[in-house]
């Protein structure tokens, strides 16, 4: 597991109150991880904070899973 | 209008969680008050605050996951867990489940706070100025505003009656359960949970009421000896954090279903004093007429009274101006009724005190023991109205009286009756 694929997961995991093994790739964040919208509004404020970007909005709607967070994340350190 | 009854009781507060060591220790003469240690206090007037034991959730502590999903925890203050810990207590008690749709949508909530999440609201403020908008909670409001106590409460319980919350300063409590017990004396809903919650102990909230002159700045060093309502050497209130919350009943609906009930409400009063924005009117003239406004309810007399759980706070002014009014309700009479404070075991709660010192007054019935006024050494004036120094005492109690003032010169009076 990549570096930013770590850190995410623990971000999750300790926002939402998860099992680790459920934060796997393809785990949406309200269907399969139990968040709500405001949730989902936290959990990039906590991305952006642990990662040192900034997510646009628009960004943000874009990022519905765990696997989308750690591609855009991934994406955003390399740039 | 109909009956309202009292069938259920919850309580966090500075002596601990739960009714049976609440009770245990407040009849026992113990207190809750220590130094400030959770945050920098050295530059504040006062020092000293009245704070709920936390714990593993044995011997009385109070234990957050317990009452309160531990990932919802951060997003709210303290005040939220505070008030839903009460209201699950006070809902157990009562055995009162509502699994109907009937059920659900016949029951209420009517929770209060004084101030609400003044410590998140700090603290985000913080946040705003340091580090930008960007970084303020998507729970920065759901978790500070006062209704949320009785929203959490809702959503916790599945109660879909009437919701909603009373903002009225130090008498935030008494004015819930006043407002609720008209809800089902109207017909409104049959239950309501009813009560108040505080969480104002921290550095805005102590600099915020120190600022006003309203707390005791004399006693940093020994602070069980800081609150002493009526006492000569008082020189202000301790401020204090919890909840109190009553299951409220109509009364054919709790007989029907054999519940217990500890009490009945039987009188409300409300008035204004229109006088000053914190200080009390001198004359006790508002303090006397939601008294006499609550008697007036219960088609009693206040002979009839044997229980006052004062306000006294243990401020200079308001404690004899009080005592003055209830004085003047009594005329003549020699006086057979105690009136004690139990601010002087678990300081000042704010919004949650009238719920708390409500529920103080039903089990000073249930136990025939009138709580002490602790730190009482040298009444500042004479009465012939025994303030029940030091010690409790035990005495016949069928009905009692519960007296809230708050800034702002609201006042409301709560009467109760033993259940017969």
């Amino acid at each position: 597991m990549s570096d930013v694929a770590e850190r995410v997961k623990k971000i999750v995991v300790e926002h939402l109150g998860v099992e680790a093994d459920k934060v796997v790739d393809k785990a949406n964040f309200i269907d399969d991880l139990g968040a709500d919208s405001l949730d989902t509004v936290e959990l990039v404020m906590a991305f952006e904070e642990e990662f040192g970007v900034e997510i646009p909005d628009d960004a943000a709607e874009t990022i519905l899973t765990v696997g989308d967070a750690v591609k855009f994340l991934e994406k955003a350190k390399a740039a | 209008m109909r009956r309202v009854v009292v069938t259920g009781l919850g309580v966090v507060s500075p002596l601990g969680c739960g009714v049976e060591t609440n009770w245990r220790r407040l009849a026992a003469g113990e207190c809750g008050f220590k130094r400030i240690d959770t945050f920098e206090a050295s530059d504040l007037a006062c020092q000293i605050a009245a704070v709920v034991p936390r714990g593993d959730g044995t011997n009385g502590t109070f234990n957050p996951d317990d009452w309160f999903d531990p990932k919802e925890q951060r997003k709210v203050d303290d005040f939220i867990i505070y008030g839903a810990s009460a209201a699950t207590q006070a809902l157990k008690d009562s055995g009162w489940v509502a699994d109907t749709p009937e059920k659900q949508e016949s029951t209420g909530v009517l929770i209060g706070s004084g101030i609400g999440g003044l410590g998140g609201i700090y603290e985000t403020s913080v946040t705003l100025r340091e580090k930008g908008p960007r970084r303020v909670s998507p729970f920065f409001v759901s978790g500070r505003i006062i209704n949320l106590v009785a929203g959490y409460v809702s959503i916790m319980h599945g109660l879909k009656g009437p919701n909603h919350a009373v903002v009225t300063a130090c008498a935030t409590g008494t004015h819930a359960i006043g407002d609720a017990g008209r809800i089902i004396a109207v017909g409104d809903a049959d239950v309501m949970v009813a009560g108040g919650a505080e969480s104002p102990v921290n550095r805005i909230g102590v600099a915020g009421f120190a600022a006003c002159r309203a707390l005791s700045t004399g006693f940093n060093d020994r602070p069980e000896a800081a609150s002493r309502p009526y006492d000569k050497d008082r020189d202000g209130f301790v401020l204090g954090e919890g909840a109190g919350c009553v299951v409220l009943e109509e009364y054919e609906h709790a007989k029907a279903r054999g519940a217990k009930i500890y009490a009945e409400l039987i009188g409300y009063g409300m008035s204004g004093d229109a006088y000053h924005i914190t200080a009390p009117a001198p004359d006790g003239d508002g303090a006397y007429r939601c008294m006499k406004a609550a008697l007036k309810r219960a088609g009693i007399s206040v002979t009839d009274i044997d229980y006052v759980n004062a306000h006294g706070t243990s401020t200079p002014l308001g404690d004899e101006i009080e005592l003055k009014a209830v004085e003047r309700l009594l005329g003549n009479v020699e006086p057979k009724l105690a009136m004690s404070s139990t601010k002087s075991a678990i300081g000042h709660l704010l919004g949650a005190a009238g719920a708390v010192e409500a529920i103080y007054s039903i089990l000073a019935m249930q136990a025939n023991v009138a709580p002490p006024t602790r730190n009482l050494d040298n009444p500042s004036v004479a009465t012939t109205i025994d303030l029940v120094p030091h010690k409790a005492r035990e005495k016949e109690i069928n009905i009692a009286l519960s007296n809230s003032f708050g800034f702002g010169g609201t006042n409301a009076s709560l009467l109760f009756r033993r259940a017969s």
